[in-house]
């Protein structure tokens, strides 16, 4: 049981500055996203929680204690990696029982932690195989088991999914969700796939350019992205973003003017904004539907149907298609024009600078 | 590719007959071990002849090969043991903890390489007097092991270099200090490796033949000296010299075989592989 | 990967990571190598310029470059330096040629294909000493060898190879020790040619030759150059082969300029003059050396 803190962590690698300062708290239990396209620098952040990489600033507390000095031996805590990192000459057995045989842990204890993990884990058939005659997703389970079994602090995983299929990765997924009830641990899992962020996470940290950019539960980051490139990063497909006017602010919210006509008041905070700003307004696929009397105009430009949704890639005033989401089949077609309406209080709107315009409701599940 | 079935044929004659052509010297040298002396130089050549081992006997009973034998043997698993001792910890540390220094220093062994021995035959036969190590194993081993080192050091930094570096990563998050990480992972891992390298600096300790020619004559003399000798004029004895060529080759011929792939990383210093 | 300097590879990622406590396991490995180049290095330098004979201990002293002037203006010299040139020019030309042609040769498939690379390798492993025994006298000695025996079959006057073609012989011995290294590494080179490379050169309408010298050739160029200059390292001091064979004779046919050190410094016991010619064979080495390290250090960066 653990908690984690970070003051302030910077990386620097010569001149080269990795991690540019990061502050954060974890707390107990709690299943914890790195985020980011890559590098952002999410892994070298693990990386240094782990102790693989050393601190060159700040502080890192587990449990209120500072380990930036401590090796990774002596943390507590356990790592998942990405090629599972499994040692090729040990059966499975002995695999998940190394750290416990490093610790001189008598062999029956260790015996009797091994087979409650490969219980927890269903490996039981497979301890005295080694790594090479087992399959993927196998493989991905043996590498969660050596970190089960030594009991560990705090759980890494550093893109564990990434090797795996679309189907075993969406397996892999229900299960480290179950695996994380079940042992009510502190998880701490970096990915750059938004789905595994917003199906596992309790808190998400985007991350950009060594910076956070925005922490919080999914829900609040789809729904009230801090700026630009959360809003971008979160959700797909991704949010439309279109140039804009500030027409009007008041305290119903902001009017805009589209390039392409048309205003809309969207209910957000006025913040700083002043008539004659250009701000961005974003609107997401699902947001968008087409509508003969729909504000905006265009023309389909692709069509891709997945059955359960159709993707309507439709080219608004000449700019680069915009995404629109439709749920069921649709019978829209390509090169048919076509006009499209919201709801405004499902836009958002973002500053000059890139920040977004608070909203002026919060979404009742955005904690 | 499609081939005819003409030049299907042309290729395996000229396989085979190349193959046959570069290797009938030592064809010829194992059959003239087996002749009598008489049979050895009869003209012309027997290729029929009765088989004997009169000679392999008579060189161990005149010349007592198996002192020289001993002497290779010694010297070459010596000089490969103490490369090895020197060259692990050095190609784990470049190889998993480089600092901006490494890359220099692997360049920098590779080119004391380059250095050729006649350049430092004086100083070194003139310093082997001084301390007393003229014609002995320990003086010669220790040549071998300095000679052979920086390929060494650099093979195994290439075997090492393939280790993932996940693996040990993940051995250090087990807990595993710099020994139990080298004992339980890196060892088992690069096994094949390090015994590529250890059979490499066998291979060119048991071949040498400048060191060993100018620094041994008698006492230390492994078998590439010893085969020197029957350069000299008087008598010829092919069918004895033959025995001896024989069995000094026949071992690292078959190690050469085995680990020819190996070899061709050591050689070039994993310029090819 | 989602950082790239997560994996750092030998130079630019290379994280100067403060680890204190491992930078000695290099240190003996280095100290000794240190060692051993540096002392012998300075010693040969220092008795260039020494007057120093092991069999005249009262002539001593500073020489200056008497040592760099007596072996300049010795014909031998400029001999042996003729005939190094000339036994590694030679060697290399055969060995890298049929090294480059066996290559090809033995990629293609053919019944037995792995017995015969065997076979054709093995030379590589026989001690130089061994080889020029029995290049001396099983097959070239003009009475009793194969080669003479050969020739009287065929009616012909069986050559006293040492004799009336020495330097010949020495190039031929070499030549059979070295073929077989630069087949097997252009070998390796030539099989890690990707196939779909040539198999494209085909649907573009390359012939077998068009193929072989557009496509293999330039793959092995790396190859040929690593082989030519290690080769060249290993020729320029070619020993054991002249010291069995011809001693360096007959007159000074076949000493090159290792044999020459050699007779100066352990025959004739002159110390200074063997170490300025050691000092030459260093510098010769070294421009080599040059290259061959560029070309290593290059690979070192892939």
């Amino acid at each position: 049981m653990a908690t984690l803190a970070l003051r302030d962590l910077r990386k620097s690698y010569g001149p080269a500055d990795v991690i540019k300062g990061v502050s954060l708290d974890i707390a107990d239990r709690e299943f914890t996203v790195f985020v980011g396209p890559s590098g952002c620098g999410k892994s070298t952040l693990l990386r240094m929680i782990a102790g693989l990489e050393e601190i060159s600033a700040g502080d890192l507390l587990i449990d209120g204690q500072r380990v930036n000095d401590v090796g990774p031996a002596d943390r507590g805590l356990a790592m998942v990696f990405q090629s599972y990192a499994l040692y090729p000459h040990m059966t499975v057995a002995q695999n998940m029982g190394f750290a416990l045989r490093l610790a001189r842990v008598p062999k029956a204890e260790r015996d009797r932690k091994v087979a409650d993990a490969a219980r927890i884990l269903q490996l039981g058939p497979y301890l005295e195989r080694r790594p090479k005659d087992l399959s993927g997703g196998q493989r991905q389970r043996v590498a969660i088991g050596r970190a089960i079994v030594r009991n560990p602090r705090v759980f890494l995983f550093d893109e564990p999914l990434s090797n795996l299929d679309a189907a075993l990765r969406g397996q892999m997924r229900i299960e480290l969700a179950r695996l994380h009830e079940e042992l009510a641990a502190t998880m701490i899992y970096v990915t750059h796939d938004q789905v595994e962020a917003m199906t596992m996470a309790d808190k998400i940290v985007v991350l950009q350019a060594g910076r956070v950019e925005q922490v919080g539960s999914p829900l609040d980051l789809y729904h009230h992205p801090a700026n630009l490139f959360v809003a971008g990063f979160i959700g797909s497909p991704r949010m439309n973003l279109l140039p804009a006017r500030v027409v009007g602010a008041d305290g119903a919210g902001v009017a805009v003017e589209l390039p392409a006509g048309g205003r809309v008041a969207v209910p957000v905070g006025a913040g700083a904004a002043r008539p004659g700003d250009a701000v961005t307004l974003g609107i997401r696929p699902e947001a968008l539907r087409p509508d003969p009397g729909g504000a905006l105009s265009g023309e389909v430009r692709l069509v891709e149907r997945l059955g359960g949704l159709t993707l309507l890639h439709v080219a608004l005033g000449g700019g680069e298609a915009a995404p629109v989401q439709i749920e069921g089949s649709d019978a829209t077609r390509a090169h048919q024009p076509v006009r499209l309406a919201f709801d405004p209080a499902a836009c958002h709107l973002f500053d000059g600078a890139g920040l977004s315009l608070a909203r002026l409701a919060r979404h009742p599940l955005a904690a | 590719m499609r081939q005819t079935l003409a030049q299907r044929a042309l290729i395996f004659v000229l396989g085979w007959g190349t193959a046959l052509l570069l290797f009938f010297p030592i064809l010829w040298m194992v059959l003239t071990s087996f002749k009598g002396e008489v049979a050895a130089i009869a003209t012309p050549p027997q290729l029929l002849f009765t088989p004997t081992l009169e000679s392999y006997v008579e060189v161990q009973a005149r010349a007592d090969y198996l002192h020289f034998a001993l002497n290779s043997l010694i010297i070459s698993v010596g000089g490969t043991v103490l490369a090895l001792a020197f060259a692990i910890p050095a190609a784990y540390s470049m190889a998993f903890h480089p600092t901006e220094r490494t890359r220099g220093t692997l360049l920098w062994m590779l080119s004391t390489k380059m250095l050729p021995p006649v350049g430092v035959l004086v100083p070194i036969y003139l310093l082997f007097r001084t301390l007393g190590l003229l014609d002995t194993r320990s003086g010669l081993m220790a040549i071998y092991a300095l000679m052979n080192l920086p390929i060494v050091v650099w093979m195994l930094f290439t075997f090492f270099k393939e280790v993932p570096r996940e693996i040990l990563e993940a051995g250090r998050m087990d807990g595993a200090r710099t020994g139990g990480e080298f004992w339980f992972l890196l060892l088992p891992l690069s096994l094949p490796g390090i015994a590529s390298t250890g059979l490499l600096s066998l291979i060119l300790c048991w071949n040498e033949a400048f060191w060993s020619l100018n620094l041994t004559s008698s006492e230390a003399a492994p078998l590439t000296t010893f085969i020197a000798s029957f350069s000299s004029p008087q008598g010829l004895f092919f069918a004895k010299l033959s025995a001896a060529s024989t069995v000094a080759v026949a071992p690292i011929l078959v190690f050469g075989w085995l680990s020819q792939r190996q070899l061709v990383r050591g050689l070039t210093f994993g310029a090819v592989k | 990967m989602s950082t790239a300097v997560a994996t750092p590879g030998l130079t630019a990622a290379a994280p100067p990571e403060r680890r204190r406590s491992k930078f000695p396991l290099v240190a003996p490995a280095v100290g000794v190598l240190l060692l051993w180049m540096i002392v012998p290095l300075a010693m040969t330098l220092w008795f260039s310029f020494q007057r120093y004979n092991l069999l005249d201990p009262a002539v001593s002293g500073f020489a200056g470059l008497d040592n760099y002037e007596f072996l300049v203006t010795d014909p031998d010299f400029w001999a042996s330096l003729v005939n190094t040139f000339v036994l590694v020019g030679s060697v290399l030309v055969i060995t890298v040629g049929f090294g480059t042609l066996l290559a090809v040769l033995y990629d293609q498939p053919f019944p037995g294909q792995g017995v015969a690379r065997l076979l054709a390798i093995a030379p590589f492993f026989v001690m130089p000493t061994v080889s020029a025994l029995v290049w001396k006298n099983l097959m070239m000695h003009p009475i009793y060898g194969v080669l003479g025996s050969l020739a009287r079959g065929l009616g012909l006057t069986p050559v006293d190879w040492f004799a009336d073609y020495p330097m010949l012989s020495v190039i031929i011995i070499v030549s059979w020790q070295w073929l077989p290294f630069a087949l097997l590494i252009l070998l390796t080179a030539v099989q890690s040619l990707d196939h779909e490379q040539k198999e494209a050169a085909r649907m573009d309408g390359a012939g077998a030759l068009a193929q072989f010298v557009f496509i293999t050739l330039p793959h092995m160029r790396r190859a040929i150059s690593v082989v030519i200059m290690i080769e060249t390292l290993f020729l320029l001091t070619v020993f054991a082969e002249i010291y069995v064979t011809t001693a360096g004779g007959p007159g000074n046919a076949t000493t090159n300029l290792a044999f020459l050190i050699y007779a100066r410094a352990l025959l004739q016991f002159d110390v200074g003059g063997g170490s300025a010619g050691g000092v030459i064979a260093i510098l010769l080495a070294n421009i080599v050396a040059f290259f061959l390290v560029r070309s290593i250090a290059r690979n070192l960066e892939a």
